[in-house]
């Protein structure tokens, strides 16, 4: 359903052990909400990003149900703790079943 | 002053309405409000939630909830179509029990955020937003 979905995240290229590091990640969707009507009055069904993770190295950093009230293009900001180098996976699932991912990797010095 | 009887019939359902639909609206803020809490008691501070006052554009309201050492927060707004917003569960690595995103709102409304904490008690913190124009179609 929903076309040119592109993840787009930001995270810190490196960072001291232990320190928290804030990530900023972003995905094109219309996040259509099953509320609105198009010209001949027919509801659009709903599509939606429902849920989205991020985690590293295997370990959950947050877990984020979204309903149809969050906006167009969801935006999500967070902090996350990075013990070790490792790679930050952040994963959206869509209401139609696609799954996008996108992974950062991030070094400790 | 008299009334035809299309008149009383027309006064009659509009009155009925105007019952029906907030009490509808809030039987389903609350049974979000119960399937998040369980019915425990629901106290205050410890949870911040950050949203504007007035919000010109319904469509994207930047919110922040931040309740440090929480499990978990569900957002709700309640004078929307679907109150529920999104619900934040934080994992061990989690850097700060914050997050922030951008939600619809339809109208001038209360947004309230509950926070779950580690030891099952429950807080809350409400902000009320103006919208000048609603998000959500119609």
């Amino acid at each position: 359903m929903a076309d040119n979905v592109t993840p787009r995240v930001r995270v810190p290229r490196e960072a001291a052990a232990g320190e928290t590091i804030t990530i900023k990640t972003l995905i094109s969707h219309p996040m259509e909400s099953g509320q609105r009507k198009d010209g001949d009055g027919n509801v659009i069904p709903r599509s939606i990003i429902n849920r989205f993770t991020c985690e590293f190295n295997g370990e959950m950093v947050i877990d984020v149900a979204f309903e149809p009230a969050i906006s167009t293009n969801p935006f999500l900001e967070f902090e996350a703790v990075v013990p070790e180098s490792g790679t930050f996976v952040f994963t959206w699932y869509d209401d139609d079943s696609s799954v996008y991912t996108d992974s950062k990797d991030i070094a400790v010095n | 002053m008299s009334f035809t009887r299309r008149e009383t019939l027309l006064m009659a359902m509009g009155t009925a309405f105007a019952a029906v639909v907030p009490f509808k609206a809030f039987a389903d803020v609350d049974g979000d409000i119960a399937a998040f809490t369980g019915g425990a008691e629901i106290g205050t501070g410890g949870i911040t939630l950050i949203a504007p006052e007035i919000a010109e554009n319904g469509n994207t309201v930047p919110i922040e909830v931040d309740a440090p050492g929480a499990v978990s927060i569900i957002v709700l707004a309640t004078g929307n179509p679907t109150p529920a917003v999104g619900t934040f569960n934080f994992g061990p690595l989690a850097g700060a029990q914050r997050a922030s995103t951008r939600i619809r709102l339809a109208g001038t409304q209360d947004v309230l955020a509950i926070a779950k904490m580690p030891d099952g008690s429950f807080v809350q913190a409400t902000q009320e937003v103006k919208v000048t124009i609603g998000g959500c179609g119609g």
